[in-house]
């Protein structure tokens, strides 16, 4: 292999890991940079939709694309009623609430997972027509990792249309510039937070199946995932869109170099490379200085 | 504590002394009764429950982890998911300078513990603690991971992922010898060293010091109005933590006699604040009754189902964050605010009239 096939393949796989962290994580980051609340649980709701659509795949032989938009839709309703029901109260509570409110949400979903469906790693099987290889003219690679860099980019696209052109996106953006004035001016920032919660935690769903295939789906994904997907929320900065986007990217392409180069122990740099970071800008790299 | 600075008649300094606020202040750190109870029960469990002395000096080390983490979480307000970085690094100053046979003396191995800690926390601390809320967790879990990766890394010197086994660990004062089987030296060396470090946290927690880091926690803009040095004082704070949790990180390693990896772990840093908060932070004894409670369910309940374990701990932390803030000391003292101070005031009542 020639040193640009190797690039691309590199390049290739990490965009395709990259895209699924920011399917999971876009939401996190909106959610936080409306009402700043520290949501570790994020990661068990990819983990709960991830499990809804491999189990309706594979034990309900449900098509792929239906399989997706159930396991967005249960994930949906669930993260409403949680939020209805139990977020809510925790607003206004302290960071160290929210954190530990957060963390025993984590545990539920892991011992659930582990009662009803086993504490076994579960496969996904692809249709038929994403798997193989896919010729690109200057290089061969594999039909899902494509699939899901076109995918990825056609959400951030649609997401930021959303963001910039729609009346709702207008809402968001200005609650997370200034809640309080957007408080003011009218707008249902309650609302606005559970419209929002619900359908970030739906993409975390997507994203937990989508990427199901190389990350793998057991009882530890929320936990074992956790960090990354907290590094590309800050390091894109909370509540931007393309910010996340580009920090999972590049966290994504960083993590598959390194994994391939420096096999032992090879993620030190992206923990230092985060701390210094964060170090230079607190507000992440697309983030807006707090006020 | 003083309470006048200016030339005032003899009389009103009594009185001001006399003043409800000014006796609160005087009385605060006194000790009370009540706080005998946990040492005497260390020493009675010693007697009562001889087979169970590793599990005792197991839950010390848990003691003492969670208090230095109380320091900085509950007094001074700095959350942090990355205390395990100091305790990791006090179990591996103690475990590879007993390892390639440098040091092995205990006491003198935990000041070592506790001053590699310290450097971790203090370099750490200035640059970390510019940070707040999200960034500042994120920045605590960055530097546990780095230095778990660079113990992984360092596999020559370290051992890497298998750590490094049977610590040869000379015996305390060169008469106890630490035996694997019968924890008794395990035991009474880790509740010392506990009791010392417990004297040293309450000294620092009711001195101005320590009351200038709750005035951090409960406003920081005010702090900084009266002229206060927060970010020094936050750096010292944390730098202390850091030592006491390489003190408890070097006892673990003493008394298992090796180190490995999962000193570092993400799971033990999130364990010592789930027992912090369980007992309630910001008041010391929390630490006590957070790791009792959590460990001997996690003992006894978790190596038979563990699921249930994990479920039940999940719905233990989501309760305890919705209902019960101050943990299970702070409920206790709502329900004695609530029904003990009528109960002791009948029980004075009937004294009265008999």
């Amino acid at each position: 292999m020639d040193f640009a096939t190797n690039f691309a393949s590199i390049l290739l796989g990490g965009l395709s890991a990259g895209t699924v962290l920011f399917i999971v994580s876009v939401g996190l980051s909106v959610t936080m940079g409306l009402m700043g609340f520290v949501n570790l649980a994020h990661g068990a709701f990819a983990m709960f939709g991830g499990y809804i659509i491999v189990l309706a795949m594979n034990r309900a032989h449900i098509g792929f694309t239906a399989a997706l938009a159930l396991g967005f839709i249960a994930t949906t309703a669930i993260s409403v009623l949680l939020e209805r029901l139990l977020y809510r109260r925790l607003y206004r509570a302290g960071e160290l609430d929210q954190v530990l409110f957060t963390i025993g949400l984590i545990f539920i979903f892991m011992a659930v997972i582990v009662i009803v469906v086993g504490p076994e790693s579960q496969q996904i099987t692809l249709p038929p027509a994403l798997r193989g290889q896919l010729n690109l003219g200057f290089t061969q690679y594999r039909t899902f990792s494509i699939f899901l860099i076109v995918v990825g980019f056609l959400t951030v696209t649609g997401i930021w249309l959303g963001f910039e052109r729609t009346r709702i996106g207008a809402q968001i953006r200005a609650t997370v510039d200034n809640r309080r004035m957007a408080e003011s001016l009218g707008i249902n920032v309650d609302r606005l937070f559970t419209i929002t919660f619900a359908f970030g935690s739906g993409m975390a769903a997507i994203g937990g199946g989508l990427g199901a295939e190389f990350l793998g789906l057991d009882p530890q994904y929320a936990l074992k995932y956790l960090v990354y997907f907290l590094i590309a929320v800050s390091v894109g900065g909370l509540g931007s869109v393309v910010g996340v986007y580009c920090a999972s990217l590049l966290l994504g392409v960083l993590d598959f170099m390194l994994k391939l180069y420096v096999p032992k122990g090879g993620t030190i740099f992206i923990y230092a490379l985060t701390i210094l970071l964060l170090l230079w800008r607190p507000q992440g790299l697309f983030g807006k200085k707090e006020t | 504590m003083t309470i006048t600075a200016s030339p005032a008649e003899p009389a009103a300094i009594v009185a001001r002394l006399d003043h409800p606020a000014a006796r609160v202040l005087t009385r605060r750190h006194r000790w009370r009764w009540w706080e005998a109870l946990p040492w005497a029960a260390a020493i009675g469990c010693y007697f009562a429950f001889p087979d169970y002395l590793g599990f005792g000096a197991e839950l010390l080390i848990a003691i003492l982890f969670a208090l230095s983490l109380d320091l900085a979480l509950g007094y001074a307000g700095i959350i942090t998911l990355g205390h395990a970085a100091f305790f990791g690094a006090g179990a591996y100053a103690v475990g590879m300078l007993a390892f390639y046979g440098i040091w092995t003396e205990p006491i003198t191995s935990l000041l070592l513990a506790a001053m590699a800690a310290a450097v971790v926390g203090l370099l750490s601390g200035l640059v970390l603690l510019r940070t707040r809320g999200l960034t500042l967790l994120m920045l605590t879990i960055c530097t546990m991971a780095l230095l778990q990766e660079s113990a992984n890394m360092a596999h020559d010197y370290t051992g890497g992922f298998d750590g490094l086994p049977s610590l040869p660990i000379a015996p305390v004062f060169g008469v106890f010898e630490f035996n694997p089987l019968y924890a008794n030296t395990q035991y009474v060396y880790a509740l010392a060293v506990l009791a010392v470090c417990f004297l040293f946290v309450r000294t620092l927690v009711y001195s101005p010091f320590g009351q200038s880091l709750t005035g951090i926690r409960e406003n920081l803009l005010r702090m900084h109005a009266i002229g206060s040095p927060v970010r020094s004082r936050l750096v010292i704070c944390y730098t202390i933590s850091a030592a006491i949790a390489g003190i408890a990180g070097g006892l673990w390693a003493q008394t298992n006699a090796y180190v490995n990896l999962s000193a570092f772990d993400l799971d033990r840093a999130a364990g010592v604040l789930i027992i912090l908060i369980l007992g309630g932070y910001g008041r010391l004894y929390g630490a006590f009754v957070g790791a009792i409670v959590y460990l001997a369910l996690e003992h006894f309940l978790a190596r038979i189902y563990p699921t249930a374990w994990q479920l039940g701990l999940g719905l233990l932390l989501v309760l305890i964050a919705l209902f019960a803030r101050n943990g299970i000391l702070g409920l206790g003292e709502a329900l004695w605010r609530r029904y003990g101070a009528t109960l002791s005031g009948r029980y004075r009542a009937g004294r009265a009239a008999s």
